[in-house]
């Protein structure tokens, strides 16, 4: 702050203050009784007149005691321009004492929890309870608060895992995040709808569930040049490219005819995003060790 | 001093009135106007591309900052769940700034990133579909209405006029960016974009 305006804003405030005071002294009464008389202020409106008393004792001094705790005010506090005030506070450095007053209460046991191997800590009581709280603040917007997930978000609960389910693979997609493209027509841009036809039966034939057998023994052929680079040649998917098992009973897009019509038609995007700098090192393993236990 | 003197001379009490009040303006709000640190972008801070600050405008048409603010303060509670607290710096391109005043929702200074373009779009459309207790209205129709791009150069000319500093090129540019797109798209750049520029999230 200019030294300019550091005067400026210190004239008007202390200039406020005495002001206030001035206006106190200057208008004051006698103050020596509280005892009330009939004297009136000399006017009257419509019949109605105006005693003229002084202010009562005690408001008069708690105006004074205001002023008082002002100039206190602006001793120990920044107030008047680049003064810092007698107790240097700011709101950065009360944040800062904040944080290091809850690092030096729960620092030890989140380094103590981020050394400890996902597995094990994954049967601590204690730390799963941190996990279920950090996991209600930053997972459960999408994955849902009992981390069943929806449409779209998987569900952490039923052991069936795009990006791998290991501690070590869980901490990674926490860490870094994970993001999945399946491309429109997976690699057959040219696909005619009776080939989408074709493909979505072969897929639902995995499944037993196939609406025309004969179009799903000709997706074969469309399956093996749109999808296998990615869903592998019996569709159990590849956890390296995060692509779905496409013979288990767990959907990410729904599962019926027109879902995965709809997902071959357009593709899908997804991302998890990376958590690597919103969390610390020792929540992410405590989260990891969270997600780990629901469903080991 | 005598009451009368200023209760019958409305020029002088006019003239006291105006004293009395201006005195918290001069001295907490007028400064601002003149300070390095609410003046200077912070470093990286780049002025809304045009989609951006379309959806800015769609936020503000939608009345997003009733419910939900743009400003972390800088305390641990919030700093752990937000991210680092937001410097005056952030918001030198915002006119006007959408800090709000109330959380019915939670704060989205930092929003960006946070989500992904998807789960924005869910939730927009549908807020109980993504959080069960959500207590938010949907906006079905950001699907539907495309962006109105005829406004769009004339808005960025104006902002810079007041000193963002956006290019002419930038600003011809503009409506083509934003023509055609969904209401949605844009309002998902804005959000995506708020808070990222700085990266220290905690």
């Amino acid at each position: 702050m200019s030294t300019f305006w550091s005067i400026w804003i210190s004239v008007i405030v202390l200039g406020t203050v005495f002001g206030c005071v001035w206006l106190l002294w200057a208008t004051r009464k006698s103050q020596t009784t509280d005892v009330e008389t009939d004297r009136t202020m000399g006017h009257a409106f419509d019949g109605i007149e105006e005693y003229d008393n002084p202010l009562p004792k005690w408001w008069f001094y708690l105006f004074m005691a205001t002023c008082v705790f002002a100039l206190g005010y602006l001793a120990l506090y920044p107030g008047l321009g680049s003064y810092k005030g007698l107790l240097g506070w700011t709101s950065h450095n009360q944040w800062e004492a904040e944080v290091a007053e809850a690092e030096e209460k729960y620092g030890e046991i989140y380094a103590q929890y981020g050394q400890t191997p996902v597995a094990e800590l994954a049967t601590n009581e204690d730390a799963l309870k941190i996990g279920q709280r950090l996991f209600a603040n930053n997972c459960a917007v999408c994955h849902g608060s009992a981390a069943r997930g929806q449409v779209g978000f998987p569900n952490l609960t039923d052991n069936d895992w795009l990006h791998g389910g290991s501690p070590e693979k869980i901490h990674e997609t926490i860490k870094i995040g994970r993001m999945g493209n399946m491309p429109a027509k997976g690699l057959m841009p040219g696909m005619t709808n009776e080939q989408v036809d074709q493909v979505v039966n072969y897929v639902l034939s995995f499944s037993g569930r196939e609406k025309d057998a004969d179009a799903a023994e000709a997706g074969k052929a469309v399956f093996a040049q749109a999808c296998v680079a990615c869903h592998g040649p019996e569709g159990k998917g590849m956890e390296a490219m995060g692509a779905p098992n496409l013979t288990d009973n767990t959907w990410l897009y729904g599962s019926t005819y027109d879902w995965i019509k709809e997902t071959v038609m357009h593709g899908r995007q997804n991302q998890m995003p990376a958590q690597e700098g919103r969390l610390t090192e020792d929540q992410i393993q405590i989260l990891a060790a969270y997600v780990y236990s629901l469903s080991n | 001093m005598n009451h009368e003197i200023v209760e019958k001379n409305l020029g002088l009490m006019i003239i006291l009135i105006i004293l009395t009040i201006s005195g918290g303006f001069l001295v907490e709000i007028v400064p601002l106007f003149f300070l390095k640190e609410t003046n200077e972008p912070v470093e990286g801070l780049k002025p809304y591309t045009a989609l951006q600050l379309e959806g800015r405008d769609i936020y503000i048409r939608e009345g997003c900052h009733v419910c939900h603010t743009q400003q972390i303060r800088p305390f641990r509670a919030e700093t752990e769940r937000y991210g680092h607290y937001s410097v005056a710096g952030e918001f030198v391109y915002d006119r006007p700034f959408l800090w709000g005043s109330k959380r019915t929702g939670p704060d989205l200074a930092r929003v960006g990133g946070r989500y992904s373009d998807a789960w924005q779009r869910q939730h927009l459309f549908d807020p109980r579909s993504v959080v069960p207790e959500s207590n938010m209205p949907a906006f079905p129709w950001l699907f539907e209405n495309k962006v109105d791009h005829t406004q769009t150069a004339a808005k960025m000319e104006t902002l810079q006029t007041l000193g963002v500093p956006y290019s002419d090129e930038e600003i011809a540019n503009g409506p083509a960016e934003v023509e055609g797109k969904f209401e949605i798209e844009a309002l998902v750049a804005y959000l995506q974009h708020l808070g990222t520029v700085i990266s220290d999230k905690r």
